[in-house]
């Protein structure tokens, strides 16, 4: 019954060395993702979500960057693998959707030559039979006209016509694991839905696993099968969408949830919103990350909660925070609804 | 593109007809300049001054002066005023050196500018990259003619590497080659230090850029990330700066070099002509290379057209 294990990524950190001091953007992440699920990550800019995905790709390589931990794909370490394998991996085996489909398409090649240049990076084929399969993919993820279209300039593009064929670019090779780095926080509503449509479908037809990022709850409502809460640079809690969504164990989570609007209630006065910033990743507080903003904070947060399953019901729903789970559901209770709460328990 | 050249020609008229009022202008505020004096000769009595400042018109309203000189000019029989040469003529058979001059050195410094740009950007902050920037600062503030100079006496004088001086046709390549290695390597210098450091900092932009980062996830080689990508989105300022540089090099700008090395060039021509206040070389040559900057500021924007499709062609 168990799906085949795609990438397994184990303790991984990612530090980059800056003129200020070392940047702790990752620290310590691990998950799993299965062949034909999609798995959310979620967090707030700086979170280390980005970072992490690129990882997996070899993208954050570089002179100043340090890495520590695993992740393999099947049973290579993506982590340790050399430049040329890596070179093979990317695009073929792992290709990625960005965010912002303008500035992540060059502005001088055709949309239908930049998919050509990625099929004929991996496979020795003709330019025309490259092409062939160009607006086949193109077609395929809805692009009317594709054979036109294809000679187009991405200029030329609509912003979801520019996401659509980023798709296309994507799914050329049928890699195993599709990463979406906030794919539709660019795009307006109606187009971020149809989008989400073609990643749903897109999952359906090739039984790829999705690593889906971004920051907005009701998209990952609509698509994901886990999801992965991080907060600076560590992951706080992991688990199935209902899990998160309807028995949250971390603060943070809460307070994710706390600040979404929602159609089927009344509207709140003011929309709630977790007090303070992010901490400096440079200078990370001791123990628990979200210890400085968390109203919750008690002695024992100043050492850090190990992720792990603390729902006797639920082994695989993972979080890190040393409250008791009777006294989470007690404290995230506000007004009828999930939120951040005061730290307070009202009985 | 009909529109465009149209534009274009218009324009370059503009430009020319300014250039050739302002230059013509700037020699009625010069206090010493009298040109009857100097076609007449130093010795020269005070009556013949006036007889030849009457028979060249020096003596009409500056209006007049002007539509004389233009319509000789547009004739083709404007004559200088020291040697008595076809002004027209001197161009058009000066014109081969020059032309000899400029654009093999113009090949020159744009492919160094790239080479070496690019050998800076993949390797910044290391050796080869600090080389080039203390080789760029020295490039950039090196006047030529003293770099002509430090080249003709060690390479042409002391151990006779390369002929010491002068032009031979290009009806003899081999000779003609021989003759201009130094001057166009002394042309090439003074852009490449600028045009390079310049390619540096477009190319590390770009490298941020995310459809670079698009392209790596990609899985293309690097090799092919960089020039189809990175090189290719970086060369738009350079291409400006080229047209402009190029244009008033072939209007006479490499003067200084033509005059070490004995070019007989335009830029040669100009620079005896600034020499005796002679106004008919100065007026060509300043409308010459309006011509010139116009014709390749037009080159530019088509190149722009065909390096980036966003860019439209509107005159």
């Amino acid at each position: 019954m168990a799906a085949e294990r795609l990438l397994e990524v184990e303790e991984l950190k990612v530090s980059f060395v800056t003129e200020d001091g070392i940047v702790y953007a990752v620290d310590g992440v691990s998950f799993t993702l299965d062949r034909g699920e999609v798995v959310a990550i979620v967090g707030e800019s700086g979170s280390g979500k980005s970072v992490t995905v690129m990882t997996l790709m070899g993208l954050t390589r570089g002179p100043n960057s340090r890495f520590e931990g695993s992740a393999r794909l099947r049973d290579r370490d993506l982590i340790t693998a050399s430049e040329a394998e890596l070179r093979r991996i990317r695009g073929k085996e792992i290709a990625m959707i960005f965010q912002d489909p303008i500035s992540s398409l060059s502005p001088v090649h055709r949309i239908g030559d930049q998919i050509v240049e990625q099929i004929r990076a991996h496979e020795d084929i003709s330019k025309a039979a490259a092409f062939d399969r160009a607006v086949e993919l193109m077609e395929r993820v809805g692009i009317p006209r594709a054979r036109d279209r294809a000679r187009a300039f991405p200029h030329e593009f609509s912003g979801g016509m520019r996401q659509r064929a980023m798709i296309a670019m994507a799914l050329s090779l049928s890699p195993s694991v599709l990463i979406a780095d906030e794919p539709t926080t660019a795009l307006d509503v109606t187009i971020q839905a149809q989008i989400l449509e073609e990643v749903k479908q897109l999952r359906q037809d090739s039984e790829s696993g999705v690593i889906f990022v971004t920051h907005d709850l009701g998209v990952v409502a609509d698509i994901a099968d886990r999801v992965i809460v991080m907060y600076a640079g560590r992951v706080v809690e992991q688990g199935t969408l209902d899990e998160i969504f309807y028995d949250p164990q971390h603060p943070y989570t809460w307070g994710l949830l706390g600040s979404v609007t929602r159609m089927d209630r009344d509207p709140p006065r003011r929309l709630p919103a977790i007090p303070g910033q992010p901490p400096s990743l440079v200078h990370p507080p001791q123990g628990c990350h979200f210890r400085p903003r968390c109203p919750h904070e008690f002695e024992h947060c100043a050492e850090v909660p190990p992720l792990e399953a603390r729902v006797p019901e639920a082994p695989d729903h993972l979080d890190r925070c040393w409250l008791e789970v009777a006294d989470k559901r007690a404290r995230r209770e506000v007004e009828g609804r999930i939120g951040l709460g005061t730290g307070s328990v009202v009985a | 593109m009909a529109r465009f050249i149209v534009r274009r020609t218009l324009s370059a008229i503009a430009l020319i007809i300014a250039v050739s009022i302002v230059v013509f202008g700037i020699f009625e505020i010069i206090p010493s300049y009298n040109p009857a004096r100097a076609i007449a000769g130093r010795a020269a009595s005070q009556t013949t001054v006036n007889e030849v400042a009457r028979k060249f018109g020096f003596n009409r309203s500056l209006p007049v002066q002007y539509a004389t000189t233009m319509k000789l000019i547009f004739t083709g029989q404007v004559i200088d005023y020291q040697y008595d040469l076809n002004v027209v003529d001197q161009f058009r058979q000066r014109f081969g050196a020059t032309l000899s001059l400029v654009i093999p050195a113009g090949i020159l410094w744009l492919l160094a500018s790239i080479v070496l740009g690019s050998i800076s950007a993949l390797r910044v902050g290391r050796v080869i990259d600090r080389a080039l920037m203390i080789f760029a600062i020295v490039g950039v503030s090196i006047p030529i003619f003293l770099l002509a100079a430090v080249l003709l006496y060690l390479l042409a004088f002391k151990t006779n590497v390369f002929p010491n001086t002068g032009y031979v046709g290009i009806s003899d390549p081999i000779q003609w080659a021989y003759h201009l290695v130094l001057p166009w390597f002394c042309i090439a210098v003074l852009s490449v230090g600028f045009y390079s450091r310049v390619l540096r900092s477009n190319l590390l932009d770009m490298v941020n850029q995310d459809f670079v980062r698009t392209a790596r996830a990609k899985g293309l080689p690097p090799r092919q990330v960089f020039t189809r990508h990175v090189l290719r989105n970086s060369l738009m300022p350079i291409i400006t700066m080229f047209g402009l540089d190029f244009a008033t090099l072939l209007g006479g700008a490499a003067l200084v070099t033509e005059a070490v090395f004995n070019i007989p060039g335009v830029g040669q021509y100009e620079a005896q002509a600034i020499g005796n206040l002679d106004v008919p070389p100065i007026l060509v040559g300043a409308m010459f290379t309006g011509f010139f900057v116009v014709l390749f500021g037009a080159f530019a924007d088509i190149m722009y057209a065909l390096l980036d499709p966003r860019i439209r062609l509107t005159g």
